[in-house]
């Protein structure tokens, strides 16, 4: 499945047990993170198709009124499978994991992450979990149907297998902590000699406020899912009313990581757009340290606003005022690195290649998302557009339209250093084209559905509605398409396209200076880190090296 | 252990030491700590519910935690003491190079862990025995209150027994790792942090045991 390209990573790797003939074995037991990395976003990949044919399937549900090719039942188990797939297998484990992986040691001028192991058994805990939600299709009443949220006490009552998601989410959850400490120990231990905190590249910032949201906030909903199944399976009452339970309770418990890990999809997305704009501009970034500790407050900020998705459930006026304001306090964050790109991009002379397009179409609909969820953090207003389209279109314009694009920008920034190879740009931007076309064309009238009264998680609708949906599936159809024309295209450029070379983009970072794709165990000889992430000069980087020559067989 | 220490140079020509992702103690500890975190938060949340539920049913909690039985949980309590005593000083005894010794004291830990469930389970037993469980009818016609209490006290207790068990298989894991010279008087950061597990296993319960048998 990959290029032969002498000495890289793809030819020779360390396993976990010895050496292995077979090809999948050396696979799917190497414990070198540029593997661990494939393997993750492969499978990722899949899952996220899988879930696009989901919502396919919705919308086509939703084309007209009425009930056309599914049950209200089977509806609302493709919308909980949907929800599940895409938050829980997808876009949480997606930048990290897959992207993050390999890019990290690189960036650091690591030779590897502190825990070799340990990656490979998220890798395979990341599996099971998968495999677990996707096998409760075929056992008694099928797929959950309480929507990714679980809700108490309806997800105590139901008779479909919630069990079996919630076990699935709370071993993806694992996996999920398990990179984080592996990220946190290998940023403290293994930057190469030289590279303070304040000379990391971005993306290494945005990865490393994400670890630490892993590590805090992910335990809390791993309680809270055991607890929902300790109910299931004993009748415990922790949620349920007739028990002297609290359902509310649930729902503070689950926002409390759920919303801080809307920032953990968003702040690696964030990175990997402070590693492109630097690059296609030829500048250094305007303000590094504030983007950095943007980051970092970010995430702080993040952990404190839970309640802003719970305005309607009966906490007390005094709460919802603070979580509203505290909400607010999100914005100025994550405003000050929009305003630091732009400031970045201001008079450069840009390079309009695809992983830049798709930045800059990112920050079109990430800022149509924002925008939208202040409105939403205004209390009068959320009461009326609580649980309707408008909330829908919101999430979607900020995960889809903000993570996932530019998750899809990296892809096209790093496939050279994955493959050794270049896509073919033409086909590169027409792609995008049509995504982001198909995207607002599918979303866009969302936004007016909900003001307008369209209520979410409903299988049918009212016929002054149609107009909408009708508008959206035909978005669905052309978005897509575009999403299949994209992953084409970055196929065809790894099988076929030209060798790119070390570093296609004059690119600064420490990745971009050993070749493509990367040899075992990274670096030749690593260097000493005195100089910033993104220096350049009269648009070109100040700093050549060449670190591939390996000295020696390093470790066996 | 021994391996020669690779080097960067700076532009004065001085030598910095590059730290290598195989046998990075610092890294191993930082690792355990950040995953030590993680069970704080876990049972830090759990703490919190109670703290949830003891407000609002503070009589019902008071009046069912007359209902445990002081003295086992007591003895519990002591056990746990003396167990983690032992495996600090498992862990002395193998920096000392007394392997033997520190094997000895790893037996005896292990042993202390297994008279702590056969004791817990004696105390589920008498529990269950008077209909005390979750979701029984007995347990539904004493209130609210004490459903809440036997619930959360089912739990956690039963998520802190999960937590002994994991300990004893790390700790034979741990015997088989001595056996096989993977750790030795040299290289112990395995059964360093194994000890600093079973603190953590000691600490939660020094939590547990106020709240559920001393509110009385
Ligand atoms: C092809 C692109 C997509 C389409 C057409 C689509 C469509 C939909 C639809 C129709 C719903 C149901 C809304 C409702 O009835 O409340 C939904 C829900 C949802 N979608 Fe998507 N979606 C897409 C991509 C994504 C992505 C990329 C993510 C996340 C990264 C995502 C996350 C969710 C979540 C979390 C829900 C809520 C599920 C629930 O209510 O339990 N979707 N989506
Ligand atoms: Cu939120």
């Amino acid at each position: 499945m990959s290029p032969s390209i002498p000495g890289s990573f793809y030819e020779h790797t360390h396993t976990v047990f010895g050496h292995h003939k077979s090809k999948i074995f050396q696979w799917i037991f190497s414990i070198d993170h540029k593997r661990v990395s494939i393997l993750y976003l492969f499978s990722m990949l899949a899952f996220f198709l899988v879930a696009v044919g989901l919502a396919l399937s919705m919308r086509l549900e939703l084309f007209s009124p009425g009930q056309d090719i599914m049950s209200p039942q089977r509806y609302n188990q493709v919308f909980t499978m949907h929800g599940v797939i895409m938050i829980f297998l997808f876009i949480v484990p997606g930048i990290p994991a897959a992207l993050g992986n390999f890019l990290l040691p690189l960036q650091i001028g690591a030779r590897d992450v502190s825990f070799p192991k340990l990656n490979l058994l998220s890798w395979w805990l990341y599996m099971f979990g998968a495999i677990l939600a996707v096998a409760s299709l075929f056992v008694g009443d099928g797929f959950a149907d309480t929507g990714w949220t679980f809700y108490a006490p309806y997800s105590i009552k139901t008779g479909t297998n919630v069990i079996w998601a919630l076990t699935a989410a709370f071993i993806l959850g694992l996996a999920s902590i398990l990179t984080g400490i592996n990220f946190v120990t290998t940023i403290h231990r293994l930057r190469a000699p030289g590279m303070t905190f304040f000379k990391m590249p971005l993306f290494v910032w945005g990865l490393y406020s994400t670890a630490w949201i892993q590590i805090l906030a992910t335990p809390i909903v791993g309680v809270s899912l055991v607890m929902v199944i300790f109910e299931r399976v004993f009748g415990v009452g922790f949620f349920d009313p007739t028990k002297g339970g609290d359902p509310v309770l649930f729902e503070h418990m689950f926002w409390i990581y759920s919303h801080p890990a809307v920032y953990l999809m968003i702040l690696p997305a964030f990175g990997i757009a402070s590693e492109i704009v630097p690059t296609f501009c030829r500048k250094p970034i305007f303000g590094y340290r504030s983007i950095a500790i943007s980051s970092a407050m970010i995430a702080g900020v993040g952990y404190l606003v839970w309640g802003h998705h719970m305005f309607t459930s009966g906490i007390s006026d005094m709460v919802k005022l603070i979580f509203s304001l505290l909400t607010f306090f999100v914005a100025i964050p994550t405003g000050v690195k929009f305003f630091d790109w732009i400031a970045t991009m201001y008079k450069a002379s840009i390079d309009f290649k695809a992983p830049m397009v798709w930045t800059v179409g990112t920050f079109v609909t990430f800022i149509i998302g924002g925008l939208t969820g202040l409105i939403l953090g205004t209390i009068g207003v959320n009461v009326y557009f609580h649980d309707t389209y408008f909330v829908v279109a919101h999430f979607h314009y900020t995960m889809l339209g903000g993570v996932a694009f530019l998750m899809f920008a990296g892809f096209h920034y790093w496939l050279p250093k994955f493959t050794g190879r270049m896509y073919s740009e033409k086909h590169a931007i027409r792609a995008f084209y049509t995504v982001f076309v198909g995207f607002n064309l599918l979303w866009f009238p969302m936004f007016l559905a909900g003001a307008f009264g369209m209520p979410r998680r409903y299988f049918d609708y009212l016929p002054e509605f149609e107009i909408y949906h009708k508008l959206s599936g035909v978005g669905s159809w052309i978005f897509a398409i575009g999403i299949v024309y994209m992953l084409v295209t970055l196929y065809r450029g790894w099988r076929y396209g030209e060798p790119a070379g070390p570093n296609p983009w004059n690119a600064t970072t420490l990745e971009w200076q050993i070749p493509s794709p990367p040899q075992l165990e990274n670096f030749g000889e690593i260097p000493y880190v005195d100089f910033k992430p993104y220096e350049y000069k009269n648009g070109e980087p100040v700093h050549r090296m060449d670190l591939s020559v390996k000295e020696g067989q390093g470790h066996g | 252990m021994d391996k020669k220490v690779e080097v960067a140079y700076d532009k004065e020509g001085n030598a910095h030491e590059i730290v290598d992702f195989n046998d990075d103690y610092i890294g191993a500890k930082i690792g355990f700590w950040l995953f030590l975190f993680t069970e704080v938060m876990i049972f830090g949340s759990m703490f919190l519910i109670y703290a949830f539920y003891l407000f609002q049913f503070d009589e019902a909690f008071v009046t069912s935690s007359g209902g445990l039985n002081l003295f086992l949980g007591g003895t519990n309590t002591v056990i746990l003491l003396i167990s983690a005593l032992c495996m600090g000083l498992s862990l002395v005894k193998l920096r000392n190079g007394d392997v033997l010794t520190c094997k000895r004291y790893l037996w005896l830990t292990i042993v202390l862990a297994v008279v702590f469930l056969g004791i817990k389970y004696v105390e589920w037993n008498t529990e269950i025995s008077h209909g005390i469980y979750p979701g029984s009818a007995h347990l539904a016609s004493m209130g609210d209150g004490a459903v809440m209490f036997f619930g959360l006290y089912f739990s956690i207790t039963g998520l802190h027994g999960l937590h002994i068990i994991l300990g004893i298989g790390t700790m034979l894991w741990v015997l088989g790792l001595i056996r096989s010279q993977k750790i030795t008087p040299k290289n112990f950061v395995i059964l360093e942090n194994t000890a600093l597990y079973w603190d953590l296993v000691h600490l939660v319960w020094v939590f547990v045991f106020p709240l559920f048998y001393l509110i009385y």
